[in-house]
């Protein structure tokens, strides 16, 4: 059974009844699924947009101010003479909010995927170099860096100084590439829905000619005509919509188990707030309006050029 | 420029062509006049659709003025033709019912274009109906009336709403003769009303059923006045209360 018949549809009317004056299954059919298609694609999407934007947002805000000093020296007495030094440089300054050295239990375990469990032991088969995770008070700019750098390097010779922020600056574009995709794609889902409206009205219309000619005839308005359309595109719609949201949340709900799954940091950052969910919720409702819209505007251009 | 004092419809030279095909009307000046009772004849292929096409404003000519209701409708915007549209009641010779309404709904139409309030609807309809013995198939569709029922639900569409003009193209063509005579009686009572009434037909007996007619003779697209009628329109009163119902 088609979807459209399922419910209960929205029968035109003049004054105040129904009349059913134009046989609206051939304005339905197909119509309900195809925007149920289109809301819920909007719907992942925008979500997937949302979150690319809260995951950037929130990564951005955890590493701000965020510096990493190396201290590489071979000689591990001398190497951790240097980072003592270096330790003591960092706390002393008042800009400086947090600081600690990696231990090298972590840094063990953080080297272990790549290099296995002997490259971190007492003898030393590799050298590691000596860790230093220090958070600055407001952002870290170019000119404090190089600062900081030049006063390390004076007691430090050894010392190498990176913003954590310039590492993940790549990953920040690529986030921001999937955004303006994601806004891309929810555009083009609007257009793809508006044509889709456009094309259904336009049949609708051909189908229902004679009909619209006789209502002219009597002396129906345009405004009147038109009505009738975007009421049943309205029924269509909201019908889609529903079902195109609940498709939507049932794909979220999944992607979400399997990203939750994952168990990343970067991606935990990621989740969806209340304005998010109420943003989501929004799309179907931004789908009927746009879709009456289209139906309108299409139906009037095309009344303007009957007499 | 102001039609001739009292007057309803006024064309002025005017013309038709579909196209680049000759004129199918030329040089049509008339007037019609509120309360008259208007047959126009001619041949087949003579122009009478075209000019009941023109009355009802369904076309525009390619050339003259035509006056309606003391307005130009030539010039008149296209947003201002519904409410003139509405004063006027129109039987078409191909019927024209809505094939997925009713017979109710079809009738009922006119006055929901109008925005009659519902409860205003149901009994005028009903009333319409039962006088043109179509009681019994209030909710038939036209698919399944004969051709003669389907004629009677048009013409009870075209007058339900009272028209000022009411225009009918053939409206005893698919009727028997005593039906014929009852619909005529229809247009009579209507006409008493105050309705001016332009009935097109190509029969001859219909012309002497009422005596008060006038006749506008089309020949190739051209009008002449067989009864003078046209130029020397005799004067009638307007409105005859109670005639009707």
């Amino acid at each position: 059974m088609a979807l459209a018949q399922v419910i209960r549809r929205n029968q035109p009317r003049f004054g105040g009844e129904r009349t059913g004056l134009l046989q609206q299954a051939r304005l339905g059919g197909p119509m309900p699924w195809v925007i149920a298609i289109m809301i819920a694609l909007t719907v992942m999407a925008a979500a997937t947009g949302l979150a690319l934007s809260n995951l950037a947002r929130n990564a951005s805000a955890e590493i701000a101010g965020g510096i990493t000093v190396q201290v590489v020296e071979a000689a591990p007495a001398e190497r951790d003479r240097q980072a003592e030094v270096a330790l003591a440089l960092l706390r002393n300054r008042g800009d400086v909010a947090e600081v600690r050295r990696v231990p090298d239990a972590e840094l063990e375990g953080l080297i272990e995927p790549w290099l296995g469990e002997a490259a971190g032991t007492a003898d030393e088969a590799i050298p590691i170099p000596a860790l230093i995770d220090a958070r600055l008070r407001g952002p870290v700019t170019a000119q404090r860096l190089e600062a900081l750098r030049a006063e390390l390097t004076a007691s430090v010779p050894s010392a190498k100084i990176d913003a954590q922020a310039g590492w993940l600056a790549p990953v920040f574009q690529a986030i921001s590439s999937l955004q303006w995709l994601a806004i891309g794609l929810v555009v083009l889902l609007a257009a793809t829905s508006a044509a889709a409206v456009w094309l259904a009205a336009r049949s609708a219309l051909g189908s229902n000619r004679d009909t619209i000619e006789i209502v002219h005839l009597l002396g129906g308005t345009d405004g009147q005509i038109a009505r009738i359309f975007q009421r049943s595109i309205a029924v269509d719609a909201t019908v889609g919509g529903i079902v195109g949201l609940l498709l939507g949340l049932i794909a979220l709900f999944l992607l979400g188990r399997q990203f939750a799954a994952l168990g990343s940091g970067l991606v935990a950052g990621g989740g969806l707030g209340l304005v998010d969910w109420v943003a989501i919720g929004a799309i179907p409702f931004t789908g009927v309006l746009i879709a009456m819209l289209t139906a309108r505007i299409t139906v009037l251009a095309a009344l303007r050029r009957m007499l | 420029m102001s039609g001739p004092e009292g007057s309803i419809v006024q064309f002025d030279n005017v013309g038709l062509r579909y196209g680049t095909d000759r004129e199918v009307l030329s040089d049509i000046s008339f007037t019609l006049y509120p309360g008259s009772f208007y047959f126009l004849t001619g041949a087949s292929g003579a122009g009478k659709t075209s000019l009941l096409r023109l009355l009802y404003l369904a076309q525009r000519p390619s050339r003259g003025m035509i006056r309606m209701f003391g307005s130009d409708v030539i010039t008149l915007p296209r947003k201002g033709l519904p409410a003139f549209r509405r004063r006027i009641g129109t039987v078409f010779q191909d019927f024209r019912l809505v094939p997925h309404l009713s017979a109710f709904d079809n009738v009922a139409l006119p006055l929901r274009v109008s925005r009659v309030p519902e409860s205003e609807i149901k009994k005028p309809v009903a009333d319409m109906l039962d006088w043109v013995g179509l009681s019994h198939r209030a909710g038939a569709r036209p698919a399944t009336l004969s051709g003669g029922e389907q004629q009677r639900v048009a013409i009870a569409r075209a007058v339900i709403a009272r028209p000022e003009i009411l225009v009918a193209d053939e409206p005893t063509g698919n009727v028997d003769h005593d039906m014929g005579l009852k619909l005529l009686r229809l247009f009579e009572a209507l006409n008493r009303l105050g309705t001016t009434v332009v009935v097109a037909t190509h029969d001859v007996h219909l012309l002497k059923k009422v005596p008060d007619s006038l006749i506008m003779r089309l020949d190739k697209g051209r009008l002449s006045d067989p009864t003078g009628a046209l130029r020397y329109p005799p004067r009638r009163p307007a409105r005859i209360e109670g005639a009707f119902g």
